[in-house]
């Protein structure tokens, strides 16, 4: 009786393989890879999240672009900027006397009125700026060190890997030796030294510098790769077609690797934004007048007991971008695992179960 | 081999050679100490300056200051090492010694807890693939990958200390929150015994109900202002230890197995009363040493009693329960000191601490009290540290074991016809903890120099805190000697690494074929 069951299993296993197998015929690898991301639930829906915070943080604020004194003026949809200086509310207009409370109302019918904004929806700081206005700066702000650090590191990582798996022999010796110095040092290190003397010049200057350190680990992975392919036959092949060795890295081998290139690149990412708001709680990072995530957490966590509001928006704002780019992460790496099996939805099992008990049948 | 690991120590000089020459450059070229001195209105500015020049050797290139100090550095294979004075004229040697012993207590406890934790969540999730469990324990980890350490550690204070301190002076639960904890207690563990929607239900109901008579009482007896555990409960969990380590690992069709871990939990409550007064003397080191040679001591002779064949696997079993009831003895010892601890002026109620490694002012107490108190304290950092870190451990042991799940040695153990329990405790398990070694060894610095936030969340005293001095105060002694221990560390701990995978896994062989 068992051994009829497991070989009922066995065919369902076949009709099951048979179902996939007949959803892949005919298509790309990158169709493949498509389909696969997007069948992944949590990952589209970090992509959705994702995309719909960026579109909204962007586009808050004004852009001033131009010079100086006579810039061009972008409007955002926010009232206030992260400079303006409104007056701050406290007393009567707030609950319990506390100082530039949040006026945000998500609660609707609970207290009598429906959902509102309000003149501050996230609260005011100390003297009276929105904390919306600066929350959206900070976002600004950590979300452009965290796209400079992954797009630095994403190009010094694979062109350090893919020319040291490559060519081997002493440029590999040299480039990975490189890696060591300064993979031995912990990033938060090397991050807190770049940002304590750099940290004035800019959000940007600091994400760059800290671009700089972030590529060893992926160029690690990238050599890896390299360093199997470029065994394979087909780049065998295109070498006695009389291929150059550019073209072999660039239009042979790093196709190949791209997949591992893309998933470690999402996760140094998300790395990256909790490595700036560290530094910057720490005093190393964007330092004021400039604002960002981490500062204002670090600014304000003395007044977690008294006023919450300045702790908590900045915190889930970091969790939210980090969380999405954590299973966009998670996603592709499903996508481009070949490895990887869909599962079956219960309706296919059913199939699949259906075919083997007719064809045991038979 | 030999020659091998001589060959990594001596890579492991030039790396070090290289990333400190990189660091030093970095920070010389970017930091300047004379900068305060210059916008300062003191009348012997110029002198200050000039005194700080020479003590410095600022006149000199960064380049060639940096063959200074290694010239000191390098001393430690001539036996008088010199790692310069800090700007307080202390030998940076003595800071760091200082400060090593801090942010080891600090690390280890988080990193035992993170990985026991996270090796028991991540097995589960792995064996329950694509169950509610599963997929809440994903996105768990996930949460936890997202959160910034210093945002969970003020919410941790906030939460677990200063309520949780206020909700100690009475300890009682209302009624709303035991039904909460119970329900969040049912749903875990009935996400784990997956099975027919009947059998969820009767697990959930049964640990609800179990879970609130437990609270209940707990409140009633106002159990957490005065804990105690006591012979009887003691006897009690020792019995459910030794069920549970038979079980994992040899499995509870092992008679002999299970005789001798049943009268270990009988010998471990009589040893119970004899030990008290012992650990209460003033030579409480004495009494703990005591204890466990007692324990292990009949934890062996048992076994040889019970095990006429095969002897290995019960000794072993043995052992780790007579470890576990002595931790349970010593736990027992601690909470007979939470009350002079609790009423003591200095703590005054508020026992669960935030900030600091020790009440300092806490003078003239007995040993159990002093123990305590480091205890109260590494809480929360712990907590934090190891919250961060687990996920991590949840993650890579799901997938390792999934991986070794998928190997034809798995299918032939099945197929020979070895238990469930067999199968993935002795095949399955062991094989996934080869890699898992490594990266736990690999993680090590990592975690070091995470408890640099840590350490200024919680203001102690360890080697971040040194960091955070050095580079603040442009003292560049004190920062290349931090450097430099943590990278010896990272460098260390990588070839350590090598070594274990090549110990535990006799396929690899570390050195050979180049």
């Amino acid at each position: 009786m068992a051994r009829k069951r497991r070989e009922v299993e066995i065919v369902n296993d076949a009709n099951e393989n048979a179902i996939l197998n007949k959803e892949t015929e005919g298509l790309s690898q990158g169709q493949i890879v498509l389909r696969r991301f997007i069948r992944h639930r949590a990952a589209m829906i970090s992509v959705v999240v994702l995309f719909t915070l960026i579109a909204v943080v962007y586009t808050s604020l004004d852009w001033r672009l131009g010079d100086e004194k006579d810039p061009i003026v972008i409007p955002g949809w926010w009232k206030y900027g992260f400079e303006d200086m409104p007056e701050l509310r406290y007393g009567a207009d707030c609950v319990g006397d506390s100082i530039g409370c949040p006026t945000i109302d998500a609660v609707p019918f609970f207290d009598g009125d429906g959902i509102a904004l309000g003149p501050h929806p996230f609260g005011q700081d100390d003297i009276g700026r929105d904390y919306l206005a600066l929350v959206m700066r900070g976002a600004q702000r950590s979300l452009l060190v965290m796209f400079i650090i992954g797009a630095i590191a994403a190009t010094l990582g694979t062109v350090i890997g893919s020319l040291a798996g490559y060519f081997r022999g002493w440029i590999d010796a040299i480039l990975m030796r490189l890696v060591d110095f300064i993979i031995t040092v912990p990033v938060i290190i090397i991050g807190s030294v770049i940002g304590f003397h750099f940290g004035n010049k800019g959000a940007a200057f600091l994400a760059l510098l800290l671009g700089l350190f972030s590529w060893t680990g992926l160029s690690r992975l990238v050599r890896g790769e390299f360093l199997t392919l470029r065994e394979r036959e087909f780049v065998d092949a295109s070498r006695v077609a009389g291929a150059s060795n550019r073209r072999i890295i660039f239009k042979h081998i790093l196709p190949n690797a791209v997949g591992v290139i893309i998933v470690s690149v999402t996760l140094l990412m998300s790395g990256a934004i909790l490595l700036e708001t560290a530094l910057s709680y720490l005093g190393f990072g964007v330092t004021s007048p400039d604002v960002s995530l981490g500062l204002l957490i670090s600014n304000y966590q003395d007044a977690f007991t008294t006023r919450p509001w300045l702790f908590w928006y900045p915190g889930i704002f970091i969790i939210i971008i980090a969380l999405c780019i954590n299973f966009i992460g998670d996603g592709l790496r499903d996508a481009f695992d070949p490895r990887q099996r869909r599962r079956l939805s219960r309706k296919e099992k059913a199939n699949a179960r259906a075919m083997a008990n007719r064809s045991d049948l038979a | 081999m030999f020659s091998y690991i001589l060959r990594r120590l001596g890579a492991l000089v030039v790396i070090l050679f290289g990333s400190s020459f990189l660091l030093y450059n970095l920070s010389a070229i970017s930091t300047d100490p004379l900068g305060d001195l210059r916008t300062s209105t003191a009348e012997n500015k110029e002198y200050l300056i000039l005194a700080l020049t020479r003590e410095l050797r600022l006149d000199l290139p960064p380049p060639l200051r940096y063959f200074i100090w290694l010239r000191g550095v390098l001393g430690i294979f001539t036996g008088n090492a010199n790692f310069g004075l800090t700007r307080e004229q202390e030998p940076v040697i003595e800071a760091i010694a200082g400060a090593i012993p801090t942010t080891i207590r600090l690390v280890a406890v988080a990193t035992i807890v993170a990985i026991v934790l996270g090796i028991a969540l991540g097995i589960t999730s792995a064996l329950r693939q694509y169950s509610r469990f599963d997929y809440g324990m994903t996105f768990f980890a996930f949460l936890l990958f997202s959160l910034p350490i210093f945002w969970v550690a003020v919410l941790l204070k906030q939460y677990l200390a200063i309520d949780f301190n206020d909700f100690l002076v009475t300890a009682k639960i209302s009624p709303p929150w035991i039904i909460f904890f119970s329900a969040l207690v049912g749903l875990f563990w009935a996400t784990i015994i997956s099975g027919t929607r009947r059998r969820v239900l009767m697990v959930f109901s049964g640990v609800f109900v179990a879970n609130s008579i437990f609270l209940s009482f707990i409140s009633a007896t106002e159990w957490l202002s005065y804990p105690r555990l006591g012979p009887i409960t003691i006897f009690i969990f020792s019995i459910g230890i030794a069920y549970a380590v038979t079980y994992l690992s040899v499995g509870l069709s092992d008679r002999a197995a299970l005789k001798s871990n049943l009268l270990l939990a009988l010998i471990g409550v009589i040893i119970y009363f004899p030990i008290q007064s012992l650990l209460d003397s003033n030579r409480p080191r004495v009494g703990i040493l005591t204890l466990l040679a007692a324990l292990l001591i009949s934890a062996v002779s048992v076994s040889f009693i019970f095990a006429r064949i095969d002897r290995g696997p019960v000794i072993r079993t043995s052992v780790i329960t007579s470890v576990l009831i002595g931790a349970l003895i010593l736990v027992d010892q601690m909470m007979q000191a939470w009350r002079p601890y609790v009423e003591s002026d200095d703590v005054n109620y508020r026992p669960v601490a935030t900030i600091g490694q020790s009440t300092i002012w806490l003078t003239e107490v007995s040993f159990w009290v002093r123990v305590l108190d480091f205890a109260m304290h590494l809480v929360l950092p712990t907590l934090a540290l190891t919250l961060i870190s687990f996920a991590g451990y949840v993650r890579f042991s799901r997938g390792t074991l999934l991986d070794v799940l998928n190997q034809d040695y798995i299918r032939t153990a099945r197929a020979k016809g070895l238990t469930e329990r067999t199968v993935i405790m002795r095949h399955a398990f062991r094989n996934t903890m080869i890699p898992l070694t490594t990266i736990m060894v690999g993680d090590v610095a990592g975690i070091v120099g995470g408890a640099i936030i840590t350490e200024r969340v919680f203001a102690w005293q360890g080697m971040g805190t040194l960091f955070n001095k050095a580079i603040n105060s442009f003292d560049l002694n004190l920062l290349m000697g931090v450097i430099l221990f943590l990278s010896t560390l990272a460098i260390l701990a990588n070839l350590i690494a090598d070594l274990l995978y090549s110990a535990l896994d006799p396929r690899i062989r570390v050195g050979a074929g180049k």
